[in-house]
């Protein structure tokens, strides 16, 4: 099993650089980040030369990259444009752990800016998670249980409607209905807005009561997929024969379904929800953007638009990263709860 | 008269041979599909969704569409203005109209495109597998990796304003339609290119490639008259989620700002920042909203069909 | 002895889309105490679903049990409520099916698949009910039991499963054990040894078997009384000597004459039956068999004969005699 692990871990290490070299060379014509970091100071071509020099704008892309990697501390660039190299430069690389310094917040590292931010969309990341896990295993066994049974089509229908509707959709419509419509009517509405009230104070009651409309919008699709992949699932183990011995057995109806079916029935879930990451952080970043919640997504999109190439770079590695270690970890742990490749 | 039948040595018929003719695969799958109630609605939807799109045009002229009146900026749907006017006036009926044709042809052509390059990597890695088949596939797991609008988003940008508007029929279409078409396109198809090499993979070892082979048949026959009509059906399937697919992340794009540009209109567009207005001007954001939904909806449907009724493995949920 | 089960004009349906299956058409036999039945006919004739009515384990709809009645030890089961027959599965009457591999829970231990049954109708706890386990598994000849316990089944020969299987019927020491088509899809030689092993847990236990199956190779050895069926039909019910010895239905005729046998010619062909078999979607009208029956008479076509005594025990459903060719 460590070595299945180490082996995984060694491929992800090309791929991350592959990965990595895409992404810098989209980088590339992505906006002026020379106006970024300068502003309205540079308006003169000098600057804008003197500029590009610092930001190593000046050097073929080969070697920008290689920079970006294992910095340039072992070099000298040359800042004042006479020819010769002579400042010694400041970046240790990607690969000691410098990710830059954004272009925005001048002068941050980079890593910084982004662990002030990841937080929040953790918490909104993991809670959703949780939601879609639970939620679909209940409606899921429940509907095989209860198939073509009223609530059965009921969420069959919704379900369809729900995974055909775009994220800011479902985030807009729930808006309408629980904050807008909620406070016209005069009863208790959620709020829309950040993390937390201002006037209240950043309290868990306040984060909670704040995270029911983004979660809601984020799980939703997810619940309405998985919901319906675990009905069918079950529907498929509760035909298999082992469940008929198990009746014939004797056992009592409850321990069928729970122990032996679900125990089955589970196990794909597993990969899925492991796998469903990357979805679930796209759509982070259009919920955060609708309900001005401080995480990494509206990170993204502010920066992306202010062209700060080192944030953005920074965000989406960290992304690939955890993507892909939770690609490991998913199927470390299907098969250690798989019998038949745990003792193969 | 003793009544000695000898039905003697018919090989195996079984019950139900014995009653109706034999039916070709596709009859076969014509009638499964009928029995597949939802996907004849989804196919009505969207014939209904087309004729809106389209023959609206012959009632509206796009130069409407676009107009701008901000002195009649964001009215509430009347019988001038059915489906009430956006943030600068512009009538939002004859917006969903053109908006939709735009929607559809992102749709098709960006899945057409995915569609080609998924099959394209996909059949080279399943048929000539060794050191072609790991490059492909490492780069094809390296773009699954980063989450799909996220690259989009990227890309976007790196492409925005690159292409100019291009006049075409008569009509002018903003150069943000093709960047959207090629990086939707262009970032899709990772997972088409997975079902195709595993298609590949699995029908390569069958006997009649072998024979194929020995005839002397060169790949590339071998590829397009051999393997691929067999494994039409996935690609199907998958070719027809793909225009749901595509249709919606233009949305999520647009919906960011980095899609389509104005004045050209798509159903995406048009529900820019339409939170802000979730108060004031609902009707900014349910009309087109309901569209998408609608059309995702019925191609999500005649998809479910088309599974349901080309791969007769497949189990109905 | 006493009669344990009493089965009587048992009928189940399915209702498909294709049409309404015939699969069981009123069968009736009983079981006595330490008495082993065979249930003998080809593929879909409906032995197994006829078991698996009386067990209740037909899934309904698609299935119904148009009529009939089951009373073990005094009760119908087939008008039991489903909380009463699950203390009648598996405790009373037990079940061993074909395919051990799908039969078993992949997921769960063999160990644990064995307690449950002991926990659920003996009430045993956690320690007895592992060392009860433990016994099974080294009667019915797995060795190293106790470290076996925390096994799953794919780790499991084929024979081995179906042992596993057995032990897991018998925990419960029930009155009547089902097997259905155990050693079917087994080597011959661990089917012989299968079958060793049943006929020896048969005088430890004494309990009554229904042994299923479509070879009548196996049933000589096995059983006591054979009801031979066809198309849901019981056609045949004889001693199981007087079955080899005398069979009077032209279906049980063709069965046995198809075996091939060591003290035949080598150049004796086989007589298969002709025709194909019977469409279970048409009630039929006459007798089931007539379609394939080298003696079919027009009567045979018009009527069902139902079942009339031949001789002691000895019962056929035929309007013809064999021997002679008339009708009787």
């Amino acid at each position: 099993m460590t070595r299945y692990i180490i082996r995984r871990l060694l491929q992800a290490i090309p791929l991350l650089f592959i990965i990595s070299a895409v992404l810098f060379v989209l980088m590339q014509n992505m906006g002026d980040p020379i106006a970024t970091l300068g502003g309205r100071m540079v308006t003169r071509p000098a600057d804008r030369q003197r500029l590009a020099r610092q930001l190593g704008l000046d050097k073929p892309i080969y070697v920008q990259y290689l920079f970006w990697l294992i910095g340039n501390d072992w070099t000298k660039a040359d800042l004042d444009g006479d020819g010769i190299p002579d400042t010694q430069g400041t970046r240790h690389g990607v690969l000691r752990g410098d990710f830059g310094t954004s272009l925005v917040n001048r002068g941050v590292p980079v890593v910084q800016v982004i662990a002030d931010r990841l937080p929040n969309t953790l918490i909104l990341m993991l809670s959703a998670e949780v939601v879609i896990i639970l939620g679909s295993l209940l409606v899921g066994v429940y509907s095989a249980l209860h198939q073509y049974s009223i609530v059965d089509n009921l969420v069959t229908s919704v379900s369809f409607i729900g995974y055909s509707m775009p994220i800011f959709l479902i985030a807009l419509m729930t808006m309408y209905i629980f904050a807008v419509n909620f406070k016209k009517w005069g009863l208790p509405y959620l709020p829309t807005v950040g993390m937390f009230d201002p006037n209240v104070g950043e309290t868990v009651p306040q984060v909670i009561w704040h995270m029911v409309l983004p979660i809601f919008s984020i799980s939703f699709i997810s619940l309405a997929a998985y919901s319906r992949y675990i009905r069918s699932t079950m529907l498929e183990v509760l035909s298999q024969d082992y469940i008929r011995t198990a009746k014939a057995k004797g056992l009592p109806r409850r321990e069928i379904t729970f122990i032996h079916a679900l125990k089955n029935a589970s196990l794909p879930i597993v990969t899925i929800v492991g796998l469903e990451l990357p979805l679930l952080l796209g759509g982070a970043v259009v919920t955060e953007r609708i309900f001005a919640w401080p995480g990494m997504g509206r990170l993204f999109l502010d920066h992306l638009s202010a062209s700060d190439t080192p944030v953005i770079m920074g965000i989406l590695m960290l992304i690939a990263i955890a993507v892909i270690i939770f690609q490991i970890i998913t199927d470390v742990v299907y098969a250690w709860l798989d019998p038949r490749i745990r003792y193969h | 008269m003793s009544a000695q039948v000898n039905l003697n040595a018919i090989p195996r018929l079984a019950p139900d041979e014995i009653e109706s003719p034999p039916l070709s695969l596709g009859e076969l799958t014509w009638r499964r599909f009928r029995r597949h109630k939802m996907a004849i609605v989804g196919v009505v939807v969207l014939i209904l969704l087309i004729f809106y799109t389209f023959g609206g045009s012959f009632f509206i002229s796009e130069k409407y569409a676009n107009q701008t009146d901000t002195s009649q900026r964001l009215n509430a749907p009347s019988t001038l203005h059915r489906f009430g006017t956006d943030t600068v006036g512009r009538d939002i009926l004859a917006r969903t109209i053109y908006g939709g044709q735009i929607s559809l042809l992102i749709g098709l052509t960006a899945m057409i495109l995915e569609t080609l390059v998924g099959i394209l990597i996909g059949a080279s890695a399943g048929y000539y597998g060794g050191w072609l088949d790991s490059i492909l596939m490492r780069f094809t797991e390296a773009m699954l990796n980063i989450p799909q609008i996220l690259l989009l988003l990227v890309m976007a940008k790196f492409f925005g304003g690159k292409i100019p508007n291009i006049p075409l029929l008569g009509r002018t279409f903003s150069g943000s339609v093709v960047v959207i078409i090629l990086i939707i396109g262009l970032t899709s198809w990772p997972y088409l290119a997975r079902i195709v090499r595993a298609e590949f993979l699995s029908i390569k070892e069958n006997e009649f490639i072998l024979a194929a082979r020995a005839t002397g048949a060169p790949p590339f026959q071998i590829i397009f008259r051999h393997i691929l009509p067999n494994s039409i059906a996935p690609i199907i399937v998958s070719a027809t989620l793909g225009v749901a697919n595509a249709i919606t992340l233009e949305a999520y794009i647009s919906f960011l700002g980095l899609g389509v540009q104005p004045p050209t209109a798509t159903w995406g567009n048009m529900l820019e920042g339409a939170y802000k207005y979730i108060e004031s001007a609902p009707w900014l954001w349910i009309f087109p909203g309901t569209l998408i939904v609608l059309i995702v909806l019925a191609i999500n449907f005649l998809g479910d069909g088309l599974r349901d009724a080309l791969d007769p493995r497949s189990r109905t949920v | 002895m006493g009669t344990l089960l009493d089965v009587n004009n048992l009928k189940t349906r399915f209702h498909t889309p294709e049409g309404t299956v015939f699969a069981v058409n009123g069968i009736s036999f009983k079981i006595d105490e330490g008495e082993t039945l065979a249930l003998v006919g080809e593929s879909g004739c409906g032995k197994s679903v006829s078991m698996l009515s009386i067990l209740g384990l037909i899934a309904i709809p698609p299935g119904e049990i148009a009529s009939g009645t089951a009373i073990y030890r005094g009760a119908d089961l087939l008008k039991m409520e489903e909380i009463d027959l699950e203390h009648i599965r598996g405790k009373e009457i037990a079940m061993v099916f074909q395919d051990s591999m799908t039969s078993l829970n992949p997921v769960l231990s063999i160990g644990r698949q064995i307690t449950e049954t002991l926990h659920t109708h003996m009430g045993m706890n956690h320690e007895q009910a592992v060392k009860r386990t433990i016994e099974l598994l080294e009667w019915v000849g797995i060795s190293d039991a106790p470290d076996r316990l925390g096994a799953y089944p794919h780790q499991f020969s084929g024979g081995m499963r179906q042992r596993v299987m057995i032990a897991m019927a018998l925990a419960c020491t029930p009155s009547i054990l089902i097997a259905d088509e155990p050693t079917t899809a087994l080597d011959v030689t661990i089917q012989a040894q299968i079958v060793e092993l049943v006929i020896h847990m048969r005088e430890q236990m004494g309990m009554a078997m229904i042994w299923i199956t479509h070879d009548l190779g196996v049933v000589a050895g096995l059983a006591d009384r054979v009801n031979v069926m066809y198309a849901g039909y019981i056609v045949e019910e004889a001693n199981v000597d007087t079955l080899y010895d005398d069979p009077r239905h032209p279906y049980t005729n063709s069965l046995l004459a198809a075996l091939p046998r060591a003290d035949r010619r080598r150049d004796h062909r086989l007589k298969s039956i002709p025709g194909a078999p019977p469409n279970l979607l048409v009630e039929p009208k006459g007798c089931p068999f007539a379609p394939r029956c080298e003696y079919a008479r027009e009567r045979c076509w018009d009527e069902n004969p139902g079942l009339s005594v031949v001789g002691t025990n000895h019962r056929i459903a035929c309007w013809v005699d064999i021997k002679t060719g008339d009708l009787r």
